[in-house]
């Protein structure tokens, strides 16, 4: 999927995490703050960056504020910013394709 | 990826508790609470601009988390919204267990959502048949088009009666006895029982009043209903103790079963048991008393 305009997914409530995606320069720049930063920055960032895969973005800057959110979360707040930054949130989601 | 059995049409759903599927931090550990039923809401817990959002959330959760023997059931959003068939997918292909109609007022509203199931069932290759479907009555008209409603599928686990709405239309507000509801409850339940499913009573959205409620959960009990959908876990324990059978009821139910069977055997009809008149007509809901003892765990044996 191509980034096409600045979306935001997501809040900053305990639990969760606030994604937003910009289009990017040919590269993913990720940037992250999170309050489990030391335990688990390495896996929040490979969270994400699989689930970028999955949805075929090679291209974005995304930065997400996390608040303790689980991996299931996180794929949910990072498909839905891409999803919302094609227009293609609201329905045929690929459920269980490139969404899973 | 945690497969989930398939579901029961009808298994023990005393208390059903919303929460909203926009918020991880309520849907992540729902099942801890020992409720018989989770009703997460794409509806009216969700915001208009988070719908998108709130299906996304859903689906990771559904195919995540491990809610254990916790029934997982979705309400969709209403027929006269643009969401409602996306809702559909997202349930479909997560797995839940059942979905539930908002204002349903029709056998046609469910059979249009049953259909948008079934193409569901076929894209995503879940198993012809498994999503369960039970309907919101909100208004007059659905309440009383609700045997219709209750016989359109034989997906239909059970109705349940949504008191805001309902009120609405009415333009009546809540009271202590129950009142203004009486009739509306009344034959919801009868159109449940005469179609064979469940019947659920509506929210008691005051939390602080602890009397009101368990007197609302004793008249619910008293109407007959199967259970009640709840706002809150501290409103869970109050009806899983004022729907089991008492240890009386429980014994005296045995016995009852236990004569029956004698009695019948020896070709007697009507007899007596501790002074009361019992025939054939007692003899469902002495069995029902035992299962339900048995689903509740406070009964161990194999009578039924």
């Amino acid at each position: 999927m191509i980034i096409q305009k600045p979306a935001v997914a997501g809040t900053v409530e305990s639990s969760d995490a606030l994604v937003s995606v910009e289009p990017g320069e040919g590269k993913i720049e990720l940037t992250l703050t999170s309050s489990v930063m030391n335990q688990y920055g390495r896996q929040i960032k490979e969270t994400v960056m699989e689930t970028l895969k999955r949805l075929g973005v090679d291209s974005v800057k995304i930065n997400i504020v996390d608040k303790g959110a689980l991996d299931c979360t996180l794929k949910a707040r990072v498909e839905c910013a891409v999803f919302r930054s094609c227009d293609a949130s609201e329905k045929d989601i690929p459920w269980g394709g490139a969404v899973s | 990826m945690i497969p989930r059995p398939k579901p029961e049409r009808f298994r023990l759903r005393r208390t059903m508790i919303f929460m909203s599927a926009q918020k991880p931090g309520l849907i992540k550990d729902a099942y801890i609470y020992g409720v018989d039923s989770i009703m997460l809401d794409l509806e009216d817990a969700v915001a208009e601009n988070q719908k998108d959002a709130a299906r996304f959330s859903l689906y990771h959760a559904l195919k995540t988390i491990d809610y254990g023997d916790t029934e997982v059931i979705v309400r969709i959003n209403g027929l006269d919204t643009p969401h409602w068939q996306e809702d559909i997918r997202v349930c479909v292909a997560g797995g839940a267990d059942g979905i539930r109609i908002a204002k349903c007022e029709s056998a046609q509203d469910v059979k249009t959502v049953e259909a948008a199931v079934e193409a569901a069932e076929k894209e995503f290759g879940v198993e012809a048949g498994r999503t369960l479907l039970m309907a919101a009555l909100e208004s007059p008209k659905g309440i009383l088009n609700a045997y219709e409603i209750c016989s359109a599928s034989d997906r239909m686990f059970g109705v349940a009666i949504s008191g805001g709405d309902f009120r609405k239309c009415m333009q009546t507000k809540p009271t202590p006895d129950g009142i203004d509801m009486l009739v509306a409850r009344g034959q919801m339940i009868m159109a449940a029982r005469a179609a064979g499913v469940q019947c659920f009573d509506t929210v008691f959205t005051n939390l602080d009043d602890m009397a009101g409620y368990e007197a609302e959960v004793r008249q619910n009990k008293a109407m007959g209903f199967d259970g009640k959908s709840l706002i809150n876990p501290k409103q869970i324990r109050l009806v899983h103790e004022i729907f089991a059978p008492t240890e009386k009821e429980i014994m005296q139910a045995e016995k009852i079963v236990r004569a029956y069977r004698e009695q019948s055997a020896a070709g007697v009809g009507v007899f007596t048991v501790d002074g009361k008149m019992i025939d054939i007509a007692f003899i469902p809901g002495a069995e029902r008393t035992l299962k339900l003892a048995r689903a509740c765990g406070l009964w161990e044996g194999n009578l039924v």
